[in-house]
């Protein structure tokens, strides 16, 4: 098969490689979060300092909950919604008006996105909070759930699912049975796109939240921060995020082993 | 279909109701930048006057004026914004006036502080902090000190990709204004277009254009000669006792941050009580050896430790001088043509 | 069930989300277009084409054609990196195949202004990269890595290739082996093989993945603002500053209405040709797996 040989070791390479491309910024914000000046690109001396301030900090610990909660709700949402989206768009013969509709929220650009749902908002008399963030969030993370699920349909076998009804089963019984599995590693890719573009949306999050600090995200606390200096302290919860992340990640990764194996 | 939207957006809003949206009777929302007030500020506040305060932040300027239009304020009963902001705020009808009854700590302003172009007799905003726009440099680092907006735009060519101006619109085009003898709210036609083509001539020497870490370039020595803001060059002269500030003899803008009350505001009383409370001395004392701004704030300004003006020069500028610059203006139907030149100047090659 | 029933359950909800959520909103601000910028930044609601004069001029042409080169040589290095990452990926065991792929993404979960800062310490003048090849003595000069076109395009790659693994992922771990095995049966070699079949197979995963960074390159303000220096403006910074610094809401309205209207275009020729390109190589495929089961039964 295709990873044996000459050019199976050249893929396992170039993916090592592009790990190492992705991590060592991370491993530079990671040092950057024990300088001891409050400068953001300038290295000034070893410092822990900031670690304590930032579990003194209030706001940026609450904040960082609310990026979590709205990340989380509007993934849930987008990727429920943009998976049955993409079904019904790939049934369809003609498509061009969905199409239309489905690039949309990509490519109009965040502000207009932004002011015109603050000022839709504000005519209906809707009160903001995190759940207009998240409604917000939905609208750009359905386009890009259903562009990821929509290209793993596009050769999908629909006799299987004919010969799961015939043999009986229900509609129900067969999209969970048949065609979630098969559609699965689609739906996994949109969500994990969908999750990650939310956590770190700002312009959207900063105009559809409510005034106060029980919807203020991180992203929209750590540019507030620009103007009297970018601290440490968000290097310091920048490297706990990716620790704590990466240690539930290998702790899933042994457990699915586990269970693999076991 | 019509039904079923219905249905999500209800599923959706029940999900994630009582997570957001705390507007307590009585509670007031004030909008900063992130710093630009002590931490422990609304804790006190709370404690002297039993009135409840939340702080949202807001990252520019620009962010919040573009969100309060939008939203036409609702949420948000106290603002800190620069003056041009809080100028067209007013225009737009969006905020309160200042009832001076109500803010007897307005006292402890300077007269000058009283006497600002774009709202003379704070009327409808309340100056907070105050300070000029220059150059900051390392003195370690050049063969002359600057003195002049020229040796920015035309800088010599030692200089040349060691040098950063500041982005905002207004800031930038102020830059080639002042150097050629211009007010900062220039409207004839032809004259702007000059500016626009020194600017573009600049941008040749420019390392970049920067308002956010230039400091922090002239730190790690990666630029020698920024346009800055006293304030955060400040920031740089902490780290760097080489790093020096200079009002260049053509002149500087005079930039003032305000606080104003929405018009939308429920709760005005409690908001002109909050904005009595930071005009107090102590939160003036906290700006400027914090935050190394000069407030307008006499009281404590007099009350400063004299060590700090000696580290930070800039601190110790008198009212008087500030008050012979000119302060950047909303500038109406001409703003169309900055924007245009501004437009222009960041995508010449 | 029947089908007209089932259409409007899967395409309910999200048609239902988008019509509320945006078409309604972004009419509203699309109308600005045809009014005029009050005397302070708020609308003066008389009606005009003044706003589509000015946005013909050539300057906004020539920030959209700056902007189309460098989002689009971010999104073709952005392909190129993340095709081979992808594969390798699928070839992986399955039950950690999920592992490698939250890896991509999870340097992400921290934060983008954190991120780009992290880059300016690498890349600056006397920054890590320039200090490195210096104390090594490869150069003498510190090379000019940021503020340029060069910074804004890595800074693009690197925040957005995740997506394009992301996509191309899905699309390659859906392949049927054994039309791999079919071909390789025939006597292909495996470089033919990936040519003929699975490259045209996972063209829309492909595609998807390179609409993602080049619709997020256009759009994007921060990374030419802060990696590029503030030296080149695109689009993204550029409509951004409409609205906000020239609190010009009708003439941002018509900038991102011919925005919009070209990007769709685009998107529909990518479409169109990745459609064309797919129905080639499916009758491709179907014709050599009919020739293998008919070999396998002489």
């Amino acid at each position: 098969m295709l990873e044996r040989g000459a050019g199976g070791l050249l893929l396992w390479l170039h993916l090592r490689l592009i790990y190492i491309f992705l991590y060592v910024p991370i491993a530079v914000l990671m040092v950057l979060s024990f300088n001891k000046a409050g400068l953001p690109t300038a290295w000034t001396g070893f410092s822990v300092e900031w670690y304590g301030k930032l579990l003194d900090s209030g706001p940026i610990l609450g904040a960082a909950l609310n990026t979590l909660i709205v990340a989380t709700v509007s993934t849930v949402l987008a990727t429920g919604i943009g998976t049955l989206l993409a079904l019904g768009v790939e049934r369809r013969r003609r498509t061009s008006w969905l199409d239309a509709l489905l690039f949309a929220p990509m490519i109009i650009p965040d502000i207009v996105l932004a002011i015109a749902l603050l000022f839709f908002f504000t005519l209906l008399e809707f009160t903001l909070g995190l759940h207009s963030i998240i409604l917000s969030h939905v609208v750009f993370n359905i386009a890009f759930v259903c562009a990821v699920v929509r290209t793993r349909l596009r050769h999908f076998d629909y006799a299987v699912v004919e010969a799961s009804i015939d043999l009986g089963a229900s509609e129900i019984t067969t999209f969970f049975r048949v065609t979630l599995p098969i559609i699965f590693p689609g739906v996994l890719a949109g969500a994990l796109l969908a999750f990650t573009l939310s956590i770190d949306e700002f312009i959207i999050a900063f105009f559809t939240a409510g005034a106060g600090p029980s919807s203020t995200t991180l992203p929209m606390q750590i540019y507030a921060m620009i103007r009297f200096g970018v601290t440490p302290e968000i290097n310091a919860m920048a490297t706990i995020i990716m620790l704590v992340s990466f240690t539930l990640v290998f702790l899933a990764q042994r457990a699915n082993r586990e269970a693999v194996t076991g | 279909m019509r039904k079923m939207t219905v249905t999500a957006v209800a599923l959706a809003a029940a999900m994630t109701c009582g997570a957001g949206a705390a507007m307590a009777e009585g509670k007031i929302v004030i909008s900063n930048w992130d710093g630009y007030m002590p931490a422990d500020l609304l804790e006190n506040f709370t404690a002297a006057t039993g009135i409840e305060a939340e702080l949202s932040v807001h990252a520019t300027n620009e962010e919040i004026m573009g969100k309060v239009v939008a939203g036409k304020g609702k949420g948000y009963d106290v603002l800190f914004v620069s003056s041009p902001f809080a100028e067209a705020l007013n225009e737009l009808g969006l905020v309160a006036k200042i009832d001076h009854a109500m803010t007897p700590n307005m006292a402890n302003l300077y007269p000058e502080a009283m006497k600002l172009d774009h709202d003379t007799g704070n009327g409808f905003s309340v100056p907070y902090a105050w300070g000029t726009t220059g150059l900051c440099y390392r003195s370690d680092m050049l063969a002359a000190a600057p003195d002049s907006w020229n040796d920015l735009l035309k800088p010599s060519s030692d200089l040349t990709g060691k040098i950063t101006m500041l982005s905002t619109d207004r800031w930038l085009m102020a830059a080639g204004l002042l150097a050629q003898g211009l007010s900062v709210n220039e409207k004839d036609a032809a004259k702007i277009e000059a500016t626009k083509n020194l600017l573009v001539d600049a941008k040749r020497g420019l390392l970049a254009y920067d308002d956010t870490t230039f400091y922090s370039k002239l730190v790690s020595g990666e630029a020698s000669l920024v346009h800055a803001w006293d304030g955060w060059c400040n920031y740089g002269i902490a780290e760097n006792a080489d790093i020096k500030y200079v009002i260049p003899k053509e002149g500087s803008d005079l930039w003032v941050d305000t606080i104003v009350v929405t018009a939308a505001s429920q709760n005005k009383e409690a908001a002109h009580k909050f904005i009595d409370y930071v005009l107090g001395k102590d939160v003036g004392i906290w700006v400027a050896s914090n935050i190394l701004y000069k407030t307008p704030n006499k009281a404590a300004m007099d009350a400063l430790d004299p060590a700090l003006t000696a580290q930070f020069p800039n601190l110790a500028m008198a009212p008087g001088d500030l008050l012979k610059f000119e302060q950047l203006r909303d500038l109406g139907a001409t703003q169309k043509s900055y924007t245009k030149a501004v437009t222009e100047i960041m995508a010449s090659q | 069930m029947q089908s007209r029933l089932k259409t409007l359950l899967l395409l309910g909800p999200g048609l239902g989300w988008l019509a509320v959520f945006m078409v309604v909103p972004c009419g509203i601000i699309f109308v600005h277009a045809f009014f005029e910028r009050g005397i302070y930044g708020g609308i003066d609601y008389s009606f005009t084409f003044e706003n589509f004069q000015r946005a013909v001029d050539p300057i906004y042409l020539t920030i959209l054609l700056n902007s189309a080169r460098i989002a689009g040589l971010a999104t073709l290095i952005a392909v190129l990196l993340a095709y081979p990452a992808a594969y390798a990926i699928t070839r992986a065991p399955r039950h950690r195949q999920v592992g490698y792929l939250i890896l991509v993404m999870l340097p992400f979960w921290s934060n983008y202004l954190v991120r780009t800062y992290a880059w300016i310490v690498m890349l600056n003048r006397e920054g890590l990269i320039n200090r490195g090849l210096r104390g090594l003595g490869v150069i003498d000069e510190p090379l000019p890595l940021l503020y340029n076109e060069f910074a804004i395009v890595t800074g693009l790659v690197y925040n957005y290739l995740p997506f394009v693994v992301l996509a191309i992922y899905a699309s390659l771990s859906r392949l049927n082996l054994e039309v791999l095995e079919a071909s390789e049966d025939l006597g292909a070699p495996a470089w033919r093989t990936f040519l003929r079949i699975t490259l045209p197979l996972t063209l829309p995963g492909v595609a998807a993945g390179a609409v993602f960074v080049f619709v997020l390159s256009v759009g994007n303000f921060i990374t030419p603002d802060l990696l590029g220096g503030g030296r080149l403006q695109m689009v993204g910074n550029l409509i951004y500053d409409q609205f906000l610094s020239a609190r010009d809401w009708p003439f941002g309205a018509t900038l991102s209405f011919f925005l919009i209207a070209v990007m769709m275009a685009l998107l529909f020729t990518q479409a169109v040709l990745v459609n064309r390109a797919q129905g080639e190589s499916r009758s491709q495929v179907e014709g050599r797996t009919a020739k293998k089961a008919g070999l396998a039964d002489a």
